[in-house]
Parts: structure tokens; sequence; C-alpha cells
């Protein structure tokens, strides 16, 4: 079938992209004029379709899934620009569609916002999903995390073939007993890590409260056994792998244990042979998607953005990055992407800060994050609400030190507007 | 030791206790924030704070200064209910009696007469306070500013679909300059009752409102060594605070 929306799409897709624009206008526009253009496409591929949804690590480990399967040899369709809405897939769609529509790949692996999946899954059924966690995050439009559980809940239901679950995180985990259909596979830790993920329900007792008894769990598919300076063991098929990682962060590292279950599922249904050797150097490789975790260069020297958003991300941040030997600046914006409830920074803890300090606070919320910094007794440097002065101003002082930022979404993106005005940027298209 | 090293301390002024209400269950909004704000200020002010937190089946402490209570989820209420129940008798005296407290959200409405539930159950209170509260479909999320007559000025952030009422036998915390506050019809935020402090804003509080957590200071060191006499509170950061948080967006 010859469809005008192709072509027209296309069109817009080049005039945005020349203007500078947004990467989900010409998705848009496709489908206002032909509804049924994201279905359509995506049935055509082979071996379906998976999303990976969850508070947390939705991009990078996206980013892990496509790569793991490329390197088995699949060809993938991602919405590689972090765009996870609807509209987005379906830009991102026009982009790598003939100009007849069709689609030469052989499995699409989309990243997908909680609240969105939800509308994409009641249009196309996903064969694979991949469900991350459910952290106190965004409360400001989901209301309560259980909300954010039961969006979750609804993706695994609309899904055909597997659901991969974190077996650490009690929401996403109770998820299994309210399958019928799909085939449920987990990962997991080891028993010894399961204190760096405390879950959100034990987030902050009072100090010296117990921890709870671990309850008995299911068998997981992956389980990640050990975390090192920059390699990792995971643990399948009854064997224990150890393999280099180039991704930092607990949190990253404990994703790859997610983003192997699913490429192995994925290839295990027929779609390729998984090759140990080569799923395991794939892995390897994996470097942090746009602004997550990134480590860029300014005076010869390493600066390290890490995205905070929410209390278990900041504290694993905190722990995966020691701040001793670094200038440390903490930039906190409170813009609708990167939510608007502040609350959040109480349920961090700063003392790993205390010794070192903090250099510079900047962002809206420079004064908040201060206050904060105050009742944990860290010193701080400076603060400037204006992210560009706050940021020369730390670049300046902190000449020949390593340099760290934990900055929420739109604060990260902000500084990358500087930085790229004194180093080279990375630019994802 | 030489006597030099010990020489900087002063000695405390007294020991006060801060009871944290079911800190596993209802701490979803940065409530730990309120405890460590009264910790510190209480040190700053010099005294001893011993902060102490009561859970679901805990013994319940002895010599109790302040109370403090947090948010929590739907299904949060629903687990600490009965527990709350079988204390009713005791937290009622202890209001009676002047303890200051402070409620936030979930905590404000199960203090009061009851929460009915919008999909039907009605999760009964322990009527320390004469509010009911009465689930919608209506979420109230966002900056809020309320005006107070005895706290000035306060400063927070609201999420909830329970919407209260006040009866006659509490005040209002204050008038919602920005946002919603008890509900979506009076205008009224919070409620008011001997030395009890209910709101639904957290963000935390107690940090950009530092008059409520003086105000919780100086009532609980009153009840227990008579007079107080505070001491030197560095409040630079909670003024700036403030002041950028009242320019926020809802």
């Amino acid at each position: 079938m010859f469809s005008l929306s192709i072509p027209l799409g296309k069109f817009v897709r080049r005039v945005s992209r020349l203007r500078g624009g947004g990467s989900a206008l010409p998705g848009l526009v496709v489908e206002k004029i032909d509804p049924g253009f994201m279905q359509r496409t995506l049935s055509t591929l082979p071996h379906g379709v998976a999303v990976v949804s969850g508070t947390n690590g939705k991009t990078t480990t996206t980013k892990m899934v496509v790569e793991l399967l490329e390197s088995q040899g699949l060809k993938v369709f991602t919405n590689r620009t972090g765009s996870n809405f609807t509209r987005g897939v379906a830009a991102a769609l026009i982009g790598d569609v003939d100009w007849r529509g069709r689609l030469d790949a052989d499995v699409a692996v989309l990243e997908l916002d909680e609240a969105h999946a939800v509308h994409f899954v009641n249009r196309v059924p996903p064969r694979y999903s991949l469900l991350l966690n459910v952290l106190r995050d965004q409360l400001d439009r989901f209301g309560e995390i259980d909300k954010t559980a039961q969006l979750l809940q609804h993706i695994a239901s609309k899904t055909t073939g597997t659901v991969v679950l974190n077996r650490e995180d009690p929401r996403v985990a109770r998820i299994a007993g309210t399958l019928q259909g799909p085939e449920v596979l987990y990962f997991g830790l080891d028993d010894s890590l399961l204190g760096t993920f405390p879950s959100d329900d034990e987030l902050r007792a009072g100090p010296g409260s117990p921890v709870p008894a671990v309850p008995q769990r299911p068998q997981a598919d992956v389980v990640l056994r050990r975390v090192g300076a920059d390699d990792a063991d995971f643990e399948y098929d009854g064997v224990t792998v150890t393999t280099g990682m180039k991704l930092r962060g607990v949190y990253n590292i404990f994703n790859a244990a997610a983003a192997l279950a699913l490429a192995r599922s994925i290839c295990g249904s027929g779609a390729a042979t998984a090759d140990h050797g080569t799923l395991l150097k794939a892995l390897s490789e994996v470097a942090p998607a746009f602004g997550r975790g990134e480590s860029l260069t300014v005076d010869g020297l390493p600066l390290d953005l890490v995205l905070v958003k929410n209390p278990s991300g900041f504290r694993l941040g905190l722990k995966s990055f020691p701040s001793g030997g670094y200038a440390t600046m903490i930039a906190i914006n409170d813009n609708y992407a990167d939510g608007r409830d502040m609350s959040w920074l109480w349920d961090v803890d700063f003392d790993s800060l205390r010794a070192a300090g903090v250099d510079q606070v900047t962002g809206s919320r420079a004064y908040d994050m201060a206050l904060r910094l105050q009742y944990d007794e860290v010193q701080i440097g400076a603060v400037d609400t204006d992210i560009p002065a706050a940021l020369a101003d730390f670049i300046r002082k902190g000449k020949g030190k390593p340099k760290r930022v934990f900055c929420t979404y739109t604060a990260m993106l902000a500084i990358r507007r500087e930085l790229s005005k004194i180093t080279t940027v990375e630019v994802v298209s | 030791m030489t006597p030099e090293s010990t020489g900087g301390t002063t000695a405390s002024k007294g020991t006060i206790r801060v009871l944290q209400l079911y800190p596993r269950e209802m701490n979803i909004y940065g409530d730990w924030g309120n405890a460590l704000v009264l910790q510190q200020r209480l040190k700053w002010h010099g005294y001893t704070p011993e902060l102490l937190e009561y859970n679901v089946g805990d013994e319940f402490p002895e010599g109790v200064d302040i109370i403090l209570g947090g948010g929590g989820q739907d299904s949060g209420q629903l687990v600490i209910q009965d527990d709350l129940q079988s204390r009713a008798s005791l937290l009622k005296g202890m209001a009676e009696d002047g303890t200051p407290m402070l409620l936030i959200c979930g905590l404000y409405q199960l203090f009061g007469r009851f929460f009915k539930t919008r999909s039907g159950p009605v999760i009964p209170g322990i009527s320390v306070l004469d509010v009911e509260t009465h689930g919608t479909d209506e979420r109230l999320i966002g900056n809020v500013k309320v005006t107070t007559a005895e706290f000035g000025e306060v400063l927070g952030y609201e999420n909830h679909s329970g919407q209260t009422t006040l009866g006659p036998g509490v005040e209002p915390l204050g008038t919602v300059a920005k946002g919603t506050g008890n509900n979506s019809s009076d205008g009224q935020e919070g409620a008011r009752y001997r030395n009890i402090v209910a709101s639904y804003l957290h963000g935390s509080l107690l940090p950009k409102n530092p008059a409520i957590a003086d105000f919780l200071i100086r009532t609980a060191v009153e009840r227990k060594y008579g007079t107080f006499t505070p001491g030197e509170a560095d409040d630079r950061f909670a003024v700036l605070a403030r002041e950028h948080a009242a320019r926020r967006p809802r």
C-alpha cells in the first residue's frame, strides 16, 4: 500500500532537523494523518517488539540490549534519541522506513516512558517486555509509586511472549503473580549486593533501624554476582562469567544483568544463537547513553556527569562515585522534566560528601540543595542559581582536579550546552 | 585527654525525645527531613536530641517530647491502621496534654475522624483532630504558599487526592495564597489544635519553615524544663530557599 503519510513524514523530519527542532514532530504528523502507521510497520518484524520500561535506567539498558542483539547479527530498530513517547517511536520509524514504508529490521527494542507505554502496548502488544524498577520518582506526575507499579503491570499483561522482571524490586517482582499468558524470567542480585540497593520502602527509617530479612526469591535467569572497579561477574546457565565493563555505577551494571536476560531470551526464541563470547564482548564495550554517566574532558582532566533524579539514584550515584580527590558540583533544577517536587532530596544521605565538601551548588533549587547539605553538615564552597556562571566558577577554582557533577536532567542539558563551548561533547542525533 | 580538648563543648541544657511514627510505612515525601531538622536545631539550641521511631508492633517508648507523623501511600495507611487504633487513647491523651506534634499528609488524615477512600472502604481515624477526609478523583499536586498568623508565610509542596474538611474543634493552619490546601473549595490549609500542627505540605516542611520547627522545640522544652532559651541558628539558606520557592510556578 502506498500512502502519502511516509513521504510527508520524511519531509517534516527533514525540515524540522534543518530548523534544529524537536524529534517528535514528524511522528505527530504521521500519526495524525495515518493512525495505523506505527502498528502496521512494527507488526512486520519477524521477532516482534521488545519494550523496556521502569523508572530508572531505561535509556542505557535499551542501548545495551540493542548492542547485545546487534552482536548476534540481528538488525535492530530502536528509538535511539531517547524520545520515549509513542510519537517519538513513530518519529524514529519515519527516519528508518524506506519510501514505501518498509522497515528493514528483525526486531524492535523500544524504551518507553511508563505512562506512555500503556498507550503504546494497547496498540502494539509487545512480544517481550523488560521492567526495571519502580522508584520514588516523578510523584508529581503519578501521585503514588503504587500507581507507577500498576502502569508496569499493564505493560506486562499485554506482553505475548516473555516478561523479564527485576527480582529484587518487590513492586516489580509482584507483577509475576498477576500474569497468566506470558513466560516470566527474572534478573537478580547476589545476596552480598542487596544492601547496595535498599528498596524505596526501607528508604528512610531512623538510623539503626533493623534491616528486614531477605525473603525466599525465585530463581533468576541472570544474576549479578560481583561488581569490580572495571569488571563484573554475572551468573547464568549455572556458570559465573567475568567481563570487563566500560559502564560505571552499580545501577548500570545491575541493568546489564537485565539487558543480558532480555537479549538471551530474544535470541533463545529462535532469533539467533546467543554466543557467550560475542555477547560478553559486546557488553564490555557498551558506553553510557547520552548524559547518563558520561565522562568528558575539561582542561585535560575528566569531568563526570552523574544524572540524579530520585533518592535511590542519587544514593547509588554517591556510592558509585566516591568524592575523594574530586571537585564536586551539584546542580538541581525543578523543571517539569526534572520533577517539580524537591522533597526527595531529604531522602538522600550526603554524609559521604562531608570529608571533601561540595565546591559548588547550582540550579533553580540550589538553595534547597544547600539547605539540605547544611543539615548534613557538609561544607559548601559557593551557591549560585545561575548554571553557566556556577559552572565557569567551578571549573576555574577546580583547576588541576578531576571533577564530578551530580545533576538533574535539565541541569545536565544546560551543563552539556555550556561544556560544548569548551570541550568536545558527543552529540547524539 | 587535655582539659582544652573538652573545653569547647558547653553542657547540654537537657534531652528532648523526638518520636517518628511509622517511619517504615509513612515516610514518602521526605519526612526524614523533618526529623533531621529537629535533631540539628535541638543541638543548635543547646539541647541533646534523642531520635526514636515507632513502627507497627513496637513497644511505645516512654517520655516522648515531640511526635512526628509523615505521609504514606493509601496502601501504607491500610498497613498501619489497626496498630494506630490500638494506640488511639495513648496518642489522644498525649495530644490533650499538650505534646507538640507535626502531622503531615497521611497521618494528618488518620489523626482525624476517618478517611473515606474513593473506592468505598472507610479507614477509621483516631479522632485526635476534628477533621474528616474524603478521597476524590482529583489529585492536588504542586507548590503551595500559605499565609498563617502564627508562623508567617509557610511554603511547601502538596500531593494528595484525599480532601479534608475541618470541624469546629480545630482551626486551620492558614489561608492558601498559592496551591489548593485541605480541599478544593474553602481555601484553607492544615489544622491547628493544642500544640499540634497538621498539614498537607511536605517539601520537607520544617527545613524551609524553621518557625514551625522552633515552635515544636520551644513547646517541648517549656513543657519539660519550664523555660526555653534559644541558641544560634544559621537560617541563611532557609531564607534564600524560601524566597526562591515562593517564586516557583505551581
